[in-house]
């Protein structure tokens, strides 16, 4: 305890997330009443910089575009429909109810809080649910192809975490399709210029002037060139940081660097421990290996997940005497359903990972390494035929034959969990706005509405909300005080200064010319967190990842080798700058962890657990969000706490038995 | 399984768009075959590194079939030899041990390569601001039920609009024609009652676009059908033709 005091500042100023009054299903509607808005003839002169094309970045980006503001568009991809939302493949939540299973707007706002484990601010998600709806009608307005019944009407399908059917899906490429649906509304903006779109654009950082976002210096990925961006207002929408754990499902380029460099001006970096492990990914299968492949929560709808019940089976399997199929019923241990009956194979992500890698610990693990389980479709081929699975999943199965070589339509698949997905990120207040002026944040990027574990189909939800619905509004309350400020030139000191820093990065960097290439110490820094800020995390070994973070940290920044200019498309020079980020975030995630003596959602501290193993909160104690303050270089940012008041919803223990 | 293989690699290298590019030839034993394409990738440019060499520069961003980003023509097809998917997906074992394997980037005119393997598909994306999108504002939408969309018009819909933009239609005919990526969109649009009002001046307008970007003709060969990763069917082509046809009709 005592160290723990002295490794930790907590600073007590009061933050202030601007949460509008009233009762809670009216305080949307009245801030919206209320806020300022900024007249058609003003907007023409308003300039907002929107980094990352992503559903948070290309919905708002698009939207702010026709409501009349200019708009400047960033991507690292070759074109804004590659953002890493193309790869969501399960769904997206709304509270429609088309289903009439008893769903409703407080539903939706109730399971999302109870999902994320009482650690989310209820105004927004309330406010997420509310718009949910308007997600869907938008979508399919602008052609997203969603799946219909044979009446014509839209389907759904069942979630973790949820007891009603509420996923809308295009088959299994829903992101694909939501992203497309908001990529053809951004680039009906760029046809009409107002959207200037960069891509192949990397932001380096944010430049502030008087306290206030003004601008970002980006690089141009095919010349190397370092520019500089003015806006009134600075949007980032660039993604969640999993890819620190450098094996993760996140596509290659996703990245922590637009949030690290936001906090480092200034943003306040909220709860990095917040970690999402998901527990349906294909298990890692060598040294070689590049990324990990997720296959759909979906597949928990009708897939069953099981491991042997005996050790003697596990091991047989294990050396290859036996087969998954050679086990009946009786043999199999169904383990999720046996745990949670109410809930069975759709309990939420944090319990399912859990479970799997208890049986596993425990010595039932499948696969040649040990650490796998089946997801088994029998019974439902079976009940439904295979041409019905083959119609929901087909696309699913086929990837898992073409990575694994397998056939799932007649062996189970493994799989393991994996780092998925980031509910921390930078802090936002009600407004999506940052602790910097005029700096916005939205989407996964952001820590707003997942508290200390997301649900499935419910980032997408967020990503289309922020930036659809929500941002463009809130963005106006702050714009609506901007509209005497004239453009500004890009040669004033803050711009230079800040194109200077990003410049002597890269020439610190390409000068090491160490032994060591980018990937390997990449690597070296994701085996530390997986072991030591995954799963299972506990003071001494958290401790252990901070020293050994630290270390990482030298090594990069003495022996990393990168070859190629700087004046030149150089592919492992982006990934060293990108990689020096996340050795940030990951330290920053260690610390969080440390600091939060208590299981929530995503973050287990094995110190704290039921009896039944289950996560065990400490509302007395931890109900806050935690807020780093970057100090300084070489200096231990600070800690800030946003008390979580729950107004509305009577905390409890969560409960997925019965 | 856990096999593993040794390969000899053609690699097209260019330094940069307006530099002669020429094939270097690499040398990679013990791959796993249990390794992607990508992954045998990285290892050799983990190996060029070491040798304090500049690696091979390639797109690449999901590594799982969707994104669009990879591209390479690999023993002469675009996502190489096996079928049906993209080439993060395309596995080691497909090969076989000694096999020289030779990789290019697309080559099309209208995609200039950007260095080594890495191409422009910019004239991808221009051609869907000229008219991919059905012409709605954020807000204001009638209810998502309000319009029954039979099952099979849905799914038909949503096969078109499968399509990654990877470009390898593009790459794999011999005129260099964008006209599978073009008819995908303009079918999936056009099958649905919220796109079909503007159909025809839809596909008017991205045709044109098409042309103006030096995309070659439509002879029917087939041959982006056969190399398309996502399956997408020749016959929205026929359906393209019909909604251009109705342009003109109209004009
Ligand atoms: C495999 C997979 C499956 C998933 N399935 C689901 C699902 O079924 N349902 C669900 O709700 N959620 C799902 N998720 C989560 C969801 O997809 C993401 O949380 C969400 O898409 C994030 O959207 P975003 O717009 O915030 O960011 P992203 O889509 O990650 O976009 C980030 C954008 O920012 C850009 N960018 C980043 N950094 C910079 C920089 N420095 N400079 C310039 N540009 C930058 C990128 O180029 C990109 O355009 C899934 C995630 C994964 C990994
Ligand atoms: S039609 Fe097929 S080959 Fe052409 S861009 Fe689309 S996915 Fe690629
Ligand atoms: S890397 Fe995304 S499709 Fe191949």
């Amino acid at each position: 305890m005592a160290k723990k005091e002295e490794s930790t500042t907590v600073e007590t100023t009061k933050i202030d997330a601007k949460i509008p009054a009233g009762p809670l299903a009216e305080k949307w509607s009245n801030y919206k009443a209320h806020q300022k808005l900024v007249n058609p003839s003003n907007k023409r002169r308003l300039d907002i910089i929107v980094v990352g094309t992503g559903l948070a970045g290309a919905s708002a980006a698009a939207s702010m575009a026709e409501m009349g503001f200019n708009v400047l568009n960033f991507c690292i991809q070759d074109s804004p429909r590659r953002a890493h939302s193309i790869a969501a493949q399960g769904g997206i939540n709304a509270a429609k109810n088309y289903q009439n299973d008893g769903d409703s707007v407080y539903r939706l706002f109730y399971d999302t809080i109870k999902g994320g484990d009482y650690r989310a601010r209820e105004a927004n998600v309330y406010r997420l649910a509310e718009v949910s709806n308007g997600i869907i009608d938008q979508c399919v307005a602008q052609g997203v192809p969603f799946a219909r019944e044979y009446g014509g009407l839209l389907d759904n399908r069942s979630f973790g975490g949820a007891q009603v059917s509420r996923t809308f899906y295009a088959k299994g490429q829903t992101g694909q399709q939501l992203l497309l649906g908001a990529y053809s509304a951004l680039s009906r903006q760029v046809g009409k210029g107002a959207v200037k779109l960069y891509s192949r654009y990397e932001m380096l950082d944010v430049v502030v002037i008087d306290g206030r976002a003004r601008g970002i210096i980006a690089r141009n990925l095919v010349s190397g060139k370092i520019e500089r961006f003015f806006a009134h207002a600075v949007v980032v929408g660039s993604g969640g940081y999993g890819n620190a754990f450098f094996l993760s499902t996140n596509a290659m380029t996703s990245n922590a660097s637009a949030a690290i460099q936001m906090y480092k001006k200034g943003a306040y970096f909220a709860n990095p421990a917040y970690a999402q492990i998901h527990p349906t990914c294909i298990p890692v299968h060598g040294e070689f290996q590049s990324k990990l492949t997720l296959m759909s929560e979906s597949l928990r709808n009708d897939g069953r997940i099981w491991t042997p019940k005996s050790k003697e089976d596990a091991e047989a399997i294990r050396t290859g005497k036996k087969k998954a199929t050679d086990l009946s019923e009786d043999e199999r241990d169904y383990y999720l359903e046996r745990r949670y009956p109410a809930f069975g194979n759709l309990v939420p992500r944090d319990v399912a990972s859990r479970a799997a890698k208890e049986r596993c610990d425990a010595g039932y693990g499948v696969g040649n390494t040990g650490l796998a389980v089946y997801l088994d479709f029998s019974a439902a081929i079976k009940r439904l035929g295979e041409d019905v699975v083959r119609a929901r999943y087909g696309n699913l199965f086929q990837m898992y034959e073409k990575i694994v070589d397998e056939n799932p339509y007649n062996t189970p698949m493994m799989i393991y969990p994996a780092i998925h997905y980031t509910m921390g990120g930078v802090w936002v207040d009600y407004e999506l706005q940052t602790s910097v002026k005029g700096l916005f944040c939205i989407g996964e990027a952001n820590f707003s509405d997942h508290g200390a574990n997301r649900l499935g189909a419910s980032a997408l939800m967020q990503g289309l909300a922020d930036g659809y619905f929500v941002l463009p509004y809130t963005i106006q309350n702050y714009l609506a005080d901007q509209i005497q400020v004239p453009r500004m030139s890009t040669e004033l000191p803050e711009f230079v200064q800040a194109e200077k820093d990003v410049n002597d990065k890269i020439k610190k960097l390409l000068s090491i010319q160490g032994k060591k290439s980018v990937d390997s110490l990449h690597r070296e820094l994701g085996l530390i967190m997986w072991d030591f800020v995954g799963m299972g995390r506990n003071k001494a070994g958290l401790e252990i990842a901070l020293e050994k973070i630290k270390e990482v940290r030298k090594e990069f920044w003495s022996n990393v080798f990168i070859p190629g200019k700087d004046a030149d498309m150089n592919s492992e020079l982006e990934k060293a700058l990108r990689v020096a980020d996340f050795i940030e975030i990951g330290e920053l995630m260690a610390r969080d962890a440390l600091q939060r003596e208590e299981s929530c959602g995503g973050h287990f501290r094995e110190e704290y657990q039921t009896p039944e193993g289950e996560a065990l909160r400490n509302d007395e104690e931890f109900s806050f969000a935690s807020c780093w303050k970057f100090m300084g270089e070489g200096n231990e940012p600070v800690l800030l706490k946003e008390a979580l008041d729950y107004e509305f919803i009577h905390r409890q223990q969560r409960n997925y038995k019965a | 399984m856990d096999k593993s293989i040794n390969v000899t690699l053609k690699v097209w290298r260019q330094a940069g768009p307006k530099v002669k590019g020429k094939f270097e030839t690499y040398k990679l034993d013990n791959v796993s075959t249990d390794s992607s394409f990508l992954e045998m990738m990285d290892v050799l440019n983990e190996q060029l590194i070491n040798e304090r060499k500049e690696p091979i520069a390639f797109d690449h961003d999901c590594r799982e079939g969707i994104c669009g980003m990879c591209s390479m023509y690999i023993n002469g097809h675009p996502h190489g030899p096996d079928g049906e998917i993209t080439t993060c997906q395309l596995h080691m074992r497909v090969f076989k041990n000694n096999e020289t394997i030779t990789i290019e980037p697309w080559r099309s005119a209208a995609f200039p390569v950007i260095k080594d393997l890495m191409v422009n598909r910019g004239a991808y994306d221009k051609i869907i601001q000229a008219g991919g999108f059905v012409n709605v504002n954020t807000g204001g939408v009638p209810d998502g039920n309000a319009i029954a969309i039979g099952k099979d018009i849905a799914d038909e819909a949503m096969d078109a609009a499968s399509c990654i933009g990877c470009g390898a239609c593009a790459a794999a005919c011999k005129n260099g024609s964008a006209m599978l990526f073009v008819a995908a969109k303009v079918s999936q649009l056009a099958l649905l009652p919220q796109g079909k009002v503007e159909g025809a001046a839809r596909a008017k307008a991205m045709v044109a676009k098409m042309d103006e970007l030096g995309f070659g003709n439509c002879t029917n060969t087939g041959a982006c059908e056969a190399e398309c990763p996502k399956n997408v069917s020749i016959s929205h082509i026929a359906r393209l033709n019909r909604e251009f046809l109705c342009a003109k009709f109209q004009d």
